[in-house]
């Protein structure tokens, strides 16, 4: 397994982007690291720089003024950087599918890697989907 | 020698997560100026509510802001049934409680969350922890009442969505009283403490006349003492059959706005307890078939403030306007008070105390105002509160040893 990819398997730092979203997936993601779920505990961790991160976390529908934005956090992201979508608007839009602020999906900006679907998902989905990333990255030799 | 360095990682920023970005301008350790400017978060729910039906509007509504997310489906089934004749004549009694309950429960997961927020940018991540910890049962009763913990789609026009269960209602108290002694234990915090004493007091203060002309709202207005409250000044649902009290504090500084928001925890519990003693039995939906054309206004006292909905109708089955003001628009501009004057250690925990709703692009970048030299990012920013309160307890420490 390149170096690399395998740097990816453990400690995984977390910088959290929440492009036009509601905040119930971004305080779901805080959850996370409060005491009941706890995720520290297998060393993900929030960082503040994205250029520290090997995961990007993406919550909200993106709109006209942050997608601009999201493509440069994106650049300053260290490669190979895997991409989580948390929540239906990541996914989908949701219901601001039709709004004329929100043009296109997020994976139509950004490369993503894992969907986390749910509105807002609860913790223990964000934590097994970042599990179901690790094994992906795992199988990949 | 103005060489001008800009470091972009403010824009998106992992802690406090909404739509604003603020730019401070200092000389030296003093903030001269600030600049608020908003947009990121626009999504158009206003317009894409025309294009929804009046049950589906609530949906909508309720992913304004994910913490107060029943206050915003609230005003606007409120400014609904106003068309039709007001909640108390169309809303059956039993869903009134229901709804007053589920206001209540989300003001206090609300605060704590607050509460939490404002303790790690002053230096205390226990604090953070803590009050994150005892946010959990609140949501979980969340979890068993409405089947959701965030997102809780009880709202509809003319009543609720789902009755509370007999067998829950003992469940809810308990939590309910096993929450008081956390309260206690962060009233006794916040109060005894000599360094959150020494970092809050005097701190970011809005005078009473300040708060007036920046119209702000909920606890920042009750904060600076004035005496507003949608709950008393034009009560929906339950409150006005209950017996709580208004909390006013008079000194307008960050020690006040947290003494108000915990407080008010008590007030909250004490009003869902008496909602579930009083509550009758019956149905909780009245049933509306149709709206007829007319012009209606919703206020509620979400966690932050009033919020208010404007839906003006034609008789089909859609709103042909609906206007939202949500109260962190007046509060966060009342920034450029308080903060100004202020130096940037305390820049943060200022910014934080309106309890604005800033969560994804929170951008914070500190001009100097000297050689423009871009200076630091909201972690820089975070970083220094958290060292000055280390100071104070370093300073305290001192003196108790001589």
């Amino acid at each position: 397994m390149d170096f690399r990819l395998k740097a990816l398997t453990k400690s995984i730092w977390v910088f959290h982007i929440s492009t036009a979203s509601c905040n119930n997936c971004d305080i779901e993601i805080l959850d996370c690291i409060t005491p009941r779920f706890d995720v520290e505990r297998f060393g993900i961790q929030l960082i503040g720089s994205v250029r520290h991160a090997d995961a990007l976390l993406v919550t909200g529908v993106v709109n006209r003024k942050a997608a601009p934005l999201l493509k440069k956090v994106y650049a300053q992201a260290p490669k190979p950087c895997v991409v989580v979508a948390v929540g239906q608007c990541a996914l989908s839009q949701n219901m601001f599918r039709f709004g004329y602020n929100c043009p296109e999906p997020l994976d139509k900006i950004l490369p993503v890697d894992v969907y986390i679907p749910g509105c807002p998902p609860k913790p223990e989905a964000i934590i097994d989907g970042i599990v179901k990333l690790v094994n992906k990255v795992r199988q990949k030799k | 020698m103005s060489h001008k360095v800009v470091v972009p990682i403010g824009p998106y920023h992992p802690l406090q997560e909404e739509p604003e970005f603020f730019r401070l301008y200092v000389e030296g350790e003093k903030v001269v100026d600030i600049d608020i400017i908003i947009g990121y978060n626009h999504r158009g729910i206003e317009k894409l509510s025309e294009a929804k039906h009046f049950d589906q509007v609530a949906f909508l509504v309720e992913r304004i802001c994910g913490i107060c997310s029943s206050s915003h489906p609230y005003a606007y089934v409120l400014a609904v049934e106003d068309i039709l004749g007001g909640e108390a004549k169309v809303v059956p009694e039993r869903a009134l409680y229901i709804r007053t309950i589920i206001d209540e429960m989300q003001r206090i997961h609300s605060h704590l969350l607050w509460l939490g927020l404002a303790g790690h940018f002053i230096g205390y991540n226990t604090v953070w922890m803590w009050a994150w910890k005892y946010r959990e049962p609140v949501l979980d009763m969340f979890e068993m009442i409405t089947g959701n913990r965030n997102n809780y789609a009880m709202f509809k026009v003319g009543g609720i969505r789902r009755d509370i269960k007999e067998e829950d209602m003992p469940v809810l108290r308990k939590a309910l009283d096993e929450l008081v002694p956390a309260i206690d234990m962060f009233y006794g915090a916040v109060m005894d403490d000599p360094v959150i004493q020494a970092r809050l007091k005097g701190v970011g203060v809005l005078t009473r006349q300040q708060a007036i002309d920046w119209c702000v709202l909920g606890p920042t207005a009750r904060a600076s003492g004035l005496n507003i409250d949608i709950r008393k000044d034009e009560p929906y649902g339950a409150c006005d059959r209950l017996d709580w009290k208004l909390i006013v504090e008079k000194d307008g500084d960050i020690f006040a706005k947290t003494k108000v928001r915990i407080l008010e925890l008590y007030e909250c519990v004490r009003m869902i307890r008496q909602c579930l003693d009083k509550m009758p039995k019956g149905s909780i939906d009245a049933d509306i078939q149709d709206v007829p054309a007319g012009e209606g206004i919703g206020r509620v006292e979400a966690p932050r403030g009033e919020c208010l909905h404007y839906v003006k109708t034609d008789g089909t089955n859609r709103p042909i306007r609906h206007k939202i003001r949500a109260p962190s628009f007046m509060n966060v501009a009342s920034d450029k008070v308080s903060a100004v004057g202020g130096t940037i250690s305390d820049a943060t925990i200022t910014l934080a105390a309106v309890d604005p709703c800033y969560c994804c692009t929170e951008r914070v970048v500190v001009l100097d105002r000297k050689d423009s030299h871009k200076v630091m990012n909201g972690w820089d920013l975070i970083k220094l509160s958290q060292e000055k309160t280390d100071k104070i307890k370093e300073g305290l420490k001192n003196a108790a040893a001589k």
